[in-house]
C-alpha cells in the first residue's frame, strides 16, 4: 500500500510539474505574445494617463500628451491637426485600444522599449514620472496638407508621395479621415458615443488600424502595365523596337468574351503598336498578347519582384494590409485580365508606389521609411533609420527603358495633365473598371525622369472617367510643383 | 516498510514558529493593500488582524491539547494560504465592498469547525464507523442542488448551489470529503475481496460485480453530478479520488488504465453529447479566434483575459494594488490565481504553487506514516483531491486543460470550498498525529466492514499477490 501511496504523490508532483511549467509560459516565454494582444487593453490602462511622447512632423507635434486638469488622469492625448494626420498617427483610446503609429510605435511612446531601458532606470530612481519617447516622421507638412486638400472632400481617396531615392515618405494623406480626439477623449461615455457615430461614416474602418494607402486593396488597372512591360524586357523575347499585336478586340477559344481595347481612345488606329504607342495610349490587347505568350509565372515573378503581394507594415512601422500573390490557376481570359490589372489583382496605393520607385531608382526598390527619427524624453536621438535597399527589382537597362516610354506618356500620350513645365516627367495612368459604370482611377509617377526626387501615387475610388482624368494626372503636377520648387 | 524509529516529537514550538512567519505574510499583504489604497492601518486592518491571528493561535492551541504529534507544517501552510487570498479578495473589493468581511467570517467558521472536528473526533478511526451513512450524506449532498425550494438554481450555468436564509452554499464541496470517507471505509474492509475474488481474464483480474458495486454507485455519482448539474470540475475531481483510492487500495496500475480510458471516454461523449463541456472544450482550444473569444456565454474571454493580467505580472508581478486583475471576470474566486500571478509575478505565484505542493506532500507523508488501511486511504485520497484540485484550477485558468468551475483551495471567495478545505486539513493534522505519534494501543472503535481485522493489517502483505 505504501508504495501505491509514493506512486500516487508522484503522480500528484507529476500534475504540479506541469502547473510550474505552464505558469512559466504564461507569465514568461508567452508574455510578450499576449502583451502584444490587440484584445489586451492593459497596457493602454496603465499608460493611458501617462506623458507619452509626440508624434512630430516638421517640428511640431501632430499628437501630444498635454497636462489635464483631471484627478484621475494627467495627461490627456491630442491631436493638433487630427483630419489631416488621423490615417497616420491613428488614436489612443482608453477603451478602444490603439490604431496606427499610436499602436504600432505604442512600446516607443509609451517609453517601455528596450531602447529606453536606461531611462526608465532613471525615471524610477529619480522619481520622475514616465515619459515616452517622440517619434519625428519623414512627412513634409506642406506636400502632406497639399495632397490632403488634393483629394475632395467626400471622396474617397489616396495620395503617396515619397522620395524614391531614399524610400522615404513625404506625404501620406487620404480620405475620409476622422478627428481622433473624438475616441481619445477621456469621458467614457463622450467616447464611445464619438465611436459609435464614426463608425458610420462610409469608408471609414476603425477596427482595420490601417488607412486608404497602406490598407486598402484595390485593383490596379493599367498601372499594372508596367509588371507587363518589365517582364517582357526582361525575358529577352522583347526589346524596345518589339512590335505589339493591337487587334480592337482579342478572341479566345471557345468562349464568347473579347478582351476590348477601351473604345474613346487612340489605340483603334493601328492594328499593331510600338511598346512606346502601346503605353502612351494604354492599350489593353498588346500587354494581354504579352502575358499570355510569357506565362502566367513569368508575370508573378515580377509583380513579386516589385513587392506586390508583400506585406511591408514591418518597414513602416505602420499598419498594412496583407494582400495578394498575383491570381493562381488562370485560364487565359483570367490571366489576360489579370494582365491589365484586373479580375482578382489587388494592391495597395503604397505598393503601386514603391514599384514606381523601383523603376526611377535604377531597378532598386527602397525600403518604404516613415520614421525619420526616435527621440528620447530628453530630446536625444535614440535611433535613425538610415535608407535601405530592399531588393533589386529590375536591371537599370529596363528601368531606363521603362523611364523613357513612362516620360513619352506624359510629353505625347494620356498622362499629359501630369506634365511640368521643364521639367521631365514620367508617369502612367490607370483606370480600373469597377463593374457598375465608376472606375478607380489611378496615376503614377516621377520626377525629374533623369534625376527622380521625387514620385506620387495618386487613386481616387469610384469615379466616372471625367472625375477620374481630372483628379490624378492634373494633381499629380501640383505635386510635382510643389516638391520641386521648395 | 521499516519505520523510522526516532523517538515520536511533537514539534509544536516548530509550529507557533512557522504560524507567525504565515501571519506575517498574510497581514502584510493585506496591509501593502491597504497602503495603496491610501487606508493603511485603520481600524479595520487591525480587526482583521487581530481575529486571523487570534484564530490561529487558538488553533494552535487545540493542536497543542489534542494531537500534539500533528504535522507541524500543514496548519502554517494553510493559513498563509488563506491569509493571501484575503488579502487579495480585501483588494479586489470595490468601494464599498464586503467580499473580503465575508470571507474572514467565512474563514473564522471554518477554522472553528475543523477545530471542532479535531477536538470531538479525537482519532479518525471514528469515521470507518460512517462508512455507509457518508455514502448516503454524499447522495443527498450532490442531489440537494436539484430539489426545487432549496436549489439556488442555475448559477452561471451549473447548478450546485443550494439557498438557507441569505447564504448560498455549495453542498458538493462537503461530498468531497464525505466520498474520500466513505471510499476509505469500503476499500479499507474489502479490499482483500476485491484483489482475491474474481476471475481472471489474460494479465488482468476482474473482480467480483458485488464487490464492486458501492464502487460503481459511486461513479455513477460522479457522472450523475456531470450530467444533471453541469458541474464538469467537481466530477473529474470525484473520479480521480475514486481511481487513486481504488489504485492505493489494491496497488493495481490496470485500475488506473481502466479510469482513465472511462474519463477519457466519458469526456469525449460528454463534450459531444452536453453543451457546457462542448463550450468549455471549445473555449480552451479556440480560446484566440474571434467568434470563441466574443462568446456572450461559455466563450473564453474569461481566460483570455486571465492570460493577459498573468502575462502582466510577467516574473516579478507589478505589485499588490499595482496591477489590474480587477479585467478579469470573477477575479476573486474562480481566477484568482490569475489575479495572484498579475500581482505577485511568476516568483510569487511559485511560491503559492510551491505551498500547495508542501500541504499535500505532508498529507501523502501522514498516509504513509499511519498504521492504519482506513488512515492511509483517506489521507491519501484527501491530500490527492487537493493536488488535483489545483491541477485542474490551474491548468484551466493557465489554458493547460480546458477551465472549469472548481474552486482554488484556501485562496478563492467561497464559504462552502473554505469550510471543506479546512476540514480536510482537521482531518489530514488528526491522521498526521496518529502518523507521527507513538504507538497507540487503545482499542479500535468496531469497524463497518463485514471482516474487522483489528488493528495494524499488515498493509503490505498482499501487495504481491
Amino acid at each position: 500500500m505504501n508504495q501505491a501511496i509514493r506512486h500516487s504523490w508522484v503522480a500528484a508532483i507529476a500534475m504540479f510539474a506541469l502547473i510550474f511549467g505552464a505558469i512559466s509560459y504564461v507569465q514568461v516565454v508567452g508574455a510578450d505574445e499576449l502583451k502584444d494582444n490587440p484584445w489586451n487593453k492593459r497596457a493602454i490602462l496603465q499608460t493611458y494617463c501617462n506623458d507619452r511622447g509626440s508624434i512630430i512632423v516638421g517640428g511640431t507635434p501632430v499628437a501630444e500628451s498635454v497636462e489635464s486638469n483631471s484627478e484621475t488622469c494627467k495627461f490627456q492625448r491630442t491631436y493638433t491637426q487630427p483630419e489631416l494626420y488621423a490615417g497616420l498617427t491613428g488614436y489612443f483610446s482608453q477603451h478602444y485600444g490603439a490604431t496606427g503609429l499610436e499602436q504600432s510605435m505604442g512600446s516607443e511612446l509609451a517609453g517601455n522599449s528596450d531602447q529606453l531601458f536606461l531611462d526608465r532606470v532613471g525615471q524610477l530612481f529619480l522619481g520622475n514620472q514616465p515619459k515616452g519617447a517622440s517619434v519625428e516622421l519623414t512627412i513634409d507638412p506642406q506636400i502632406q496638407q497639399l495632397a490632403y486638400s488634393l483629394i475632395p472632400d467626400g471622396q474617397r481617396g489616396s495620395i503617396v508621395v515619397t522620395n524614391p531615392k531614399t524610400g522615404a515618405i513625404l506625404a501620406m494623406a487620404s480620405k475620409p479621415s476622422y478627428n481622433p480626439n473624438l475616441v481619445a477623449t477621456q469621458d467614457p461615455t463622450a467616447e464611445s458615443t464619438n465611436i459609435n457615430e464614426l463608425v458610420k461614416v462610409p469608408g471609414i474602418n476603425l477596427n482595420q488600424n490601417v488607412s486608404g494607402p497602406t490598407g486598402e486593396l484595390l485593383a490596379p488597372g493599367s498601372v499594372f502595365k508596367l509588371v507587363d512591360t518589365a517582364a517582357a524586357l526582361a525575358s529577352g523575347k522583347y526589346n524596345k523596337d518589339s512590335v505589339l499585336p493591337n487587334p480592337a478586340e482579342m478572341p479566345f477559344d471557345g468562349i464568347q468574351y473579347k478582351l476590348p481595347n477601351y473604345a474613346g481612345g487612340n489605340c483603334y488606329t493601328k492594328d499593331s503598336a510600338s511598346f512606346a504607342f502601346a503605353l502612351q495610349q494604354s492599350c489593353n490587347t498588346p500587354f494581354a498578347s504579352i502575358a499570355l505568350d510569357l506565362g502566367r509565372d513569368a508575370i508573378a515573378a515580377q509583380y513579386k519582384k516589385f513587392g506586390f503581394g508583400e506585406d511591408v507594415g514591418g518597414l513602416l512601422k505602420l499598419g498594412h494590409a496583407t494582400g495578394n500573390g498575383f491570381p493562381d490557376k488562370l485560364d487565359a481570359p483570367g490571366l489576360a485580365q489579370s494582365a491589365i490589372g484586373q479580375k482578382d489583382v489587388r494592391v495597395t496605393p503604397l505598393q503601386v508606389n514603391m514599384m514606381t520607385n523601383a523603376i526611377a531608382n535604377g531597378g532598386v526598390q527602397m525600403a518604404p521609411s516613415l520614421v525619420k527619427t526616435l527621440r528620447s524624453p530628453d530630446l536625444r536621438v535614440i535611433d535613425e533609420p538610415q535608407p535601405a535597399q530592399l531588393r533589386t527589382s529590375t536591371t537599370p537597362e529596363i528601368s531606363k527603358q521603362i523611364t523613357d516610354w513612362m516620360t513619352s506618356v506624359v510629353t505625347d500620350g494620356i498622362a499629359k495633365g501630369a506634365a511640368v513645365p521643364g521639367v521631365q516627367v514620367a508617369g502612367k495612368t490607370g483606370t480600373a473598371e469597377l463593374g457598375n459604370g465608376t472606375n478607380n482611377s489611378w496615376f503614377t509617377g516621377f520626377a525629374p525622369a533623369d534625376n527622380p526626387k521625387v514620385s506620387v501615387t495618386i487613386v481616387m475610388e469610384g469615379v466616372d472617367i471625367y472625375a477620374g482624368a481630372r483628379l490624378t494626372s492634373p494633381n499629380a503636377k501640383k505635386i510635382f510643383e510643389a516638391v520641386l520648387n521648395k | 516498510m521499516s519505520q523510522v524509529s526516532t523517538a515520536p516529537k511533537p514539534r509544536r514550538n516548530v509550529e507557533l514558529l512557522l504560524l507567525l512567519l504565515a501571519l506575517t505574510v498574510g497581514i502584510g499583504a493585506n496591509m501593502l493593500v491597504g497602503v495603496d489604497q491610501q487606508k493603511a492601518f485603520d481600524s479595520d486592518f487591525w480587526f482583521q488582524s487581530s481575529l486571523l491571528a487570534a484564530a490561529s493561535l487558538a488553533f494552535h492551541g487545540v493542536l497543542r491539547f489534542r494531537a500534539k504529534y500533528a504535522d507541524p507544517v500543514i496548519l502554517p501552510l494553510v493559513v498563509a494560504l488563506n491569509g493571501l487570498g484575503l488579502a487579495m479578495i480585501h483588494r479586489l473589493d470595490p468601494p464599498g465592498g464586503d467580499t473580503g468581511n465575508n470571507q474572514l467570517r467565512w474563514t473564522l467558521i471554518a477554522m472553528a469547525v475543523a477545530i471542532a472536528v479535531i477536538w470531538f473526533l479525537k482519532d479518525h478511526r471514528v469515521l470507518r464507523r460512517f462508512t455507509f451513512i457518508s455514502l448516503a450524506a454524499s447522495a443527498v449532498l450532490l442531489v440537494l442542488p436539484l430539489i426545487p425550494g432549496i436549489s439556488a438554481g442555475e448559477i452561471l450555468g451549473a447548478r450546485v448551489w443550494i439557498r438557507i436564509g441569505p447564504m448560498t452554499f455549495q453542498p458538493g464541496e462537503i461530498a468531497k470529503i464525505t466520498l474520500a470517507i466513505f471510499f476509505a471505509g469500503y476499500l479499507s474492509s474489502n479490499r482483500d475481496l476485491i484483489l482475491l475474488a474474481g476471475r481472471k481474464v489474460g494479465p488482468m483480474q476482474f473482480p467480483r460485480f458485488k464487490d464492486l458495486g458501492p464502487m460503481i454507485a459511486a461513479w455513477l455519482v460522479s457522472i450523475g453530478v456531470l450530467v444533471f448539474q453541469s458541474d464538469l470540475g467537481s466530477s473529474v475531481l470525484f473520479f480521480g479520488l475514486f481511481i487513486v483510492m481504488i489504485y492505493v487500495a489494491t496497488s493495481r496500475i490496470s485500475w488506473v488504465v481502466i479510469g482513465m480510458a472511462l474519463l477519457l471516454g466519458g469526456g469525449l461523449i460528454a463534450s459531444q453529447v452536453i453543451s457546457h463541456v462542448g463550450l468549455r472544450i471549445d473555449g480552451w482550444l479556440n480560446a484566440f479566434t474571434d467568434e470563441v473569444y466574443g462568446r456572450q456565454y461559455g466563450g473564453s474571454f474569461q481566460i483570455v483575459e486571465g492570460l493577459f493580467g498573468m502575462a502582466n505580472g510577467g516574473l516579478v508581478g507589478t505589485g499588490l494594488g499595482q496591477g489590474r486583475p480587477d479585467l478579469v471576470p470573477f477575479a476573486n474566486s474562480d481566477m484568482i490565481i490569475a489575479s495572484l500571478g498579475e500581482e505577485l509575478g511568476l516568483i510569487g505565484l511559485f511560491a503559492v504553487v510551491l505551498m500547495y505542493l508542501l500541504l499535500f506532500t505532508r498529507g501523502f507523508r501522514a498516509a504513509l506514516g499511519t498504521r492504519d488501511a482506513f488512515g492511509k486511504l483517506l489521507a491519501c485520497g484527501l491530500s490527492f483531491a487537493v493536488a488535483l484540485q489545483c491541477f485542474v484550477v490551474i491548468g484551466g485558468v493557465t489554458r493547460l486543460i480546458p477551465l472549469t468551475g472548481l474552486t482554488t483551495p484556501f485562496l478563492a471567495a467561497g464559504g462552502s470550498s473554505l469550510l471543506a478545505n479546512w476540514i480536510i486539513v482537521g482531518l489530514l493534522l488528526m491522521i498526521s498525529h496518529t502518523a507521527r505519534g507513538p504507538v497507540d494501543t487503545t482499542p479500535l472503535p468496531p469497524s463497518a466492514g463485514s471482516e474487522s481485522t483489528g488493528i495494524d493489517t499488515p498493509t503490505e502483505a498482499v501487495k504481491h499477490s
